[in-house]
């Protein structure tokens, strides 16, 4: 067999070759500077782990039996805390939804400063939020509510915005073609179509907002993280084990049967 | 030479893929394999590069029991035997040229072929294998952006490059259209002659088996039927293996011929 | 709520709907309200002053954040810096750890049941259990500093990352991976030639996702004592100076935001 050269690849362009090679460099410039720029402990750290390591990991392990009732009433909490801030979140991103939805609210404009705000809300993460409420209301679980609420907000309306924007426009025009009114096309033409994702987004949200809101305590703001601060500053870490426990079965619950229901919706 | 003494190939589920089937194929043979569906007929073609295992019987491949074989072992074996899908079965993200040196991976070092370091001769090879079936000038292209005759060529491009000195070919044109469907076999066909490499094609179509076939063999539920000659199959052959007389869509019909490479 | 308004528009028509069907969905709307309000309750029952009062005092509080001290950012910017750093080291460990993980959690891959249900069910256990809790219980080991927070990351990535890629996996064209084993390659060629070329610009997608959540969850990793700049948020507000808070806020604000803006801008010209 003659042994043949291969044909010349197809040219790439010089502005491409620039531009791969730009974010090659970049790559390598930012792990450089994360690299040199962390500071770990290593000394420290390793002297913790070394003397901590057999006492703190059997204990997790144990889960303090006595402490059941407590972290019940606590992971409750956690539960209404999420379902309550879902549900308001739910409701509020409605007008948020319709306003970021460009075949809503009718001009770019508006849709574009609907979706600024539901971004500006996303980029505050939910803990900062319980920050700021733990401040305006006091230590309560009702900070919580607030938190996971707006927290909730953003991507709910997001996603609302996303489905309105994929609604089948000629039915709504074949409705308005047999002379329905507004209400009746609202009611008939656009709900019966997004009704069914938006309760799979809020019920989806809702996962997430159990295990955000089971970390809200750590600000004071409700929940069983109030109890895992507790735990984590006593060293209590056969209780911090039931926590933990807790915490796992409650969430594979309720994703459990979210996944059932969500299914079963769209 | 591949000789079945005795095989049968039982499922996990109780199915029956192959009972008792006893032939020998001859190097450089063209066969061609018919038979209804769930006949057995990839079951049989799959036995002899172990993709399915048989699960009695003595399959012998170059006179050496290739049912024992495992691991390294039964790479080796593969090595030297070419397979043609009916789905193409390319990378379709990856361009040609990938596609087709994927052929001499069990060739290649581990390491090597990870970092894509082949040999200058494989890729060399690789481009001589497009060259024959004509389709050298896609090289650069991505595998999606092919039609499914070009993309069939390419994976026969693939077997050639992987220098087999066996070819099966597990209904390479059922999902092809009929002039497609003959140029490829065609092709299949010239590369058995050219390079002797014993060929084994299962088709639907018995028209087509009888076109290029040195040699039919009919299964049947799990079983050989007819075993003979492409110029002995007649009506009566046809009805052993398919149980009825012909139909319109047993055929692929004719086309005109298309450019002889 | 519009479920049921929805209904009670129909009663004026001959109903579409089994009547088994509505009497089901008024049930559960009233349940859903129901436990709504006993939530709202229950969660505002320790709170002093009732509603009225929390507005308005939110209202004073927010007041007190404002303006920012704009002239702290030149000290907010190195915890922030190193909470990005964290987030990046953490990411790049995750995915590296996904790879044999996320293959082993892929149905078509790993063939053996048992490696295969004990990798999911390891892999769905990490990602029922909160960040900050695994930061917590890695303060709890390793003392206060970046390591431990770096490692909470990886943990709580590692979750989702395997999972995400895994379904990629599940849903790759096998195929070609069975040419190749037909012709005589092993697993790791055949991953390598067959599985990653289809896999690789979801992979890339998702890497940046998690990057993204990263930088989100170290931000308040300091709350708990896991470095960066949470740790510096906590006294300033522990201070009361909002003003200095508020610029930290910012900052947090600014950067998550141009983060998500260029992942997204990569991952646009990825698909
Ligand atoms: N993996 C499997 N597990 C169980 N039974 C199988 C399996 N593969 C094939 N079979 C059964 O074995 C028999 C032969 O199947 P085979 O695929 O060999 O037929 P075929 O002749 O190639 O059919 P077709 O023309 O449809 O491709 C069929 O009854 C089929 O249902
Ligand atoms: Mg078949």
């Amino acid at each position: 067999m003659n042994t043949q050269t291969l044909p010349p690849k197809p040219k790439v362009s010089i502005w491409k070759k620039i531009k791969r090679a730009l974010i090659v460099l970049i790559i390598i410039a930012i792990y450089v500077w994360t690299f040199v720029g962390i500071e770990i402990e290593w000394d420290r750290a390793l002297e913790r782990i070394s003397r901590n390591f057999g006492v703190v990991i059997p204990k997790l392990l144990s889960p303090d039996w006595s402490q059941l009732g407590k972290v019940s009433a606590s992971m409750l909490e956690t539960i209404f805390i999420a379902f309550a801030g879902t549900f308001m979140a739910a409701i509020l991103a409605l007008p948020l939804g319709f306003l970021a939805a460009q075949n809503m609210s009718g001009s770019k404009f508006i849709a574009g400063i609907g979706k600024w705000i539901l971004s500006a809300i996303r980029a505050f993460p939910n803990l900062i939020l319980a920050i700021l409420f733990v401040v305006a209301v006091g230590v309560n679980a009702f900070a919580g509510v607030l938190a996971i609420a707006i927290g909730s907000i953003g991507m709910l309306g997001k996603l609302y915005s996303e489905v309105v924007e994929s609604i089948d426009m000629k039915i709504v025009e074949a409705m308005e073609a047999t002379g329905a009114n507004k209400i009746q096309i609202l009611f008939y033409g656009y709900l019966p179509q997004i009704i069914p994702e938006f309760l799979s987004y809020a019920i989806y949200r809702f996962e997430i907002d159990i295990r955000a809101s089971s970390i809200l305590g750590l600000v004071g703001a409700g929940g069983i993280g109030t109890m895992i601060l507790f735990a984590a500053n006593n060293r209590e870490w056969n209780e911090m084990g039931l926590i933990l426990l807790a915490i796992i079965i409650v969430v594979t619950v309720i994703d459990f049967f979210s996944a059932r229901i969500r299914r079963k919706i769209v | 030479m591949i000789e079945f003494k005795n095989v049968g190939l039982v499922y996990p589920n109780g199915t029956e893929g192959l009972k008792n089937i006893n032939v020998k194929i001859n190097d450089g043979e063209f066969v061609v394999i018919v038979g209804l569906s769930g006949a057995g007929k990839s079951t049989f073609i799959r036995s002899i590069n172990r993709l399915v295992t048989p699960t009695s019987g003595t399959l012998l491949v170059d006179n050496e029991d290739i049912l024992q074989y495992r691991g390294k072992k039964l790479r080796e074996l593969r090595t030297k035997i070419g397979m043609i899908f009916q789905n193409y079965n390319l990378v379709k993200r990856s361009n040609v040229l990938k596609n087709v040196l994927a052929g001499r991976l069990g060739h290649t070092g581990t390491l090597r072929s990870i970092f894509g370091m082949y040999k200058k001769e494989d890729i060399a090879l690789a481009y001589e294998s497009l060259k024959r079936v004509n389709i050298a000038d896609k090289i650069y292209n991505r595998a999606d952006e092919l039609s499914g005759g070009q993309q069939q060529r390419v994976s026969i491009a693939r077997v050639l490059t992987q220098k087999p000195s066996y070819i099966l070919a597990d209904e390479p044109v059922a999902s092809l259209d009929p002039p497609t469907s003959h140029q490829v076999m065609t092709y299949l066909k010239k590369i058995n002659k050219e390079d002797n490499i014993t060929t084994i094609v299962n088709l639907h179509f018995i028209d087509m088996a009888m076109e290029y076939a040195d040699r039919i063999i009919g299964m049947r539920a799990g079983e050989i039927v007819f075993d003979g000659p492409a110029s002995e199959v007649n009506e009566k052959t046809f009805e052993q293996i398919y149980g009825r007389t012909i139909r319109e869509d047993d055929l692929r019909g004719e086309a005109e011929k298309v450019e002889q490479p | 709520m519009n479920n049921h308004d929805h209904r009670s528009a129909q009663v004026k028509t001959p109903s579409i709907y089994p009547t088994k069907t509505k009497a089901q969905i008024t049930i559960i709307f009233f349940i859903v309200i129901g436990f709504y309000l006993y939530s709202m309750v229950k969660t505002q029952q320790e709170m002093v002053g009732g509603f009225n009062n929390a507005i308005s005092n939110m209202w004073n509080v927010m007041l007190k954040f404002f303006p920012p001290n704009l002239e702290v950012i030149g000290a907010v910017w190195p915890p922030m810096a190193t909470t990005i750093q964290m987030a990046i080291i953490a990411t790049t460990i995750a995915t590296i750890l996904t790879i044999p993980l996320a293959l082993l959690s892929a149905q078509n891959i790993t063939t053996s049941k048992p490696l295969y249900y004990t990798t999911r069910t390891i892999l769905n256990i990490l990602r029922t259990i909160p960040d900050l809790v695994l930061a917590v219980i890695f303060v709890g080991l390793f003392g206060i500093g970046v390591l431990p927070g770096i490692l909470a990351l990886i943990v709580f990535s590692l979750g989702i990352l395997a999972k995400l890629i895994s379904e990629t996996i599940e849903a790759v064209d096998m195929n070609p991976l069975e040419a190749m084993r037909a012709s005589g390659a092993n697993s790791i060629q055949m991953i390598a030639y067959g599985l990653v070329p289809q896999v690789l610009p979801q992979f890339t997608s998702f890497v940046l996702y998690v990057l993204e959540l990263n930088i989100r969850a170290s931000v308040v990793l300091g709350l708990v004592g896991a470095g960066g700049i949470g740790l510096i948020l906590d006294q300033q507000l522990g201070f009361y100076n909002y003003p200095n808070a508020m610029t930290i806020i910012l900052v947090i604000f600014v950067v998550v935001l141009t983060i998500e803006y260029i992942s997204n801008k990569i991952r646009e010209a990825l698909i």
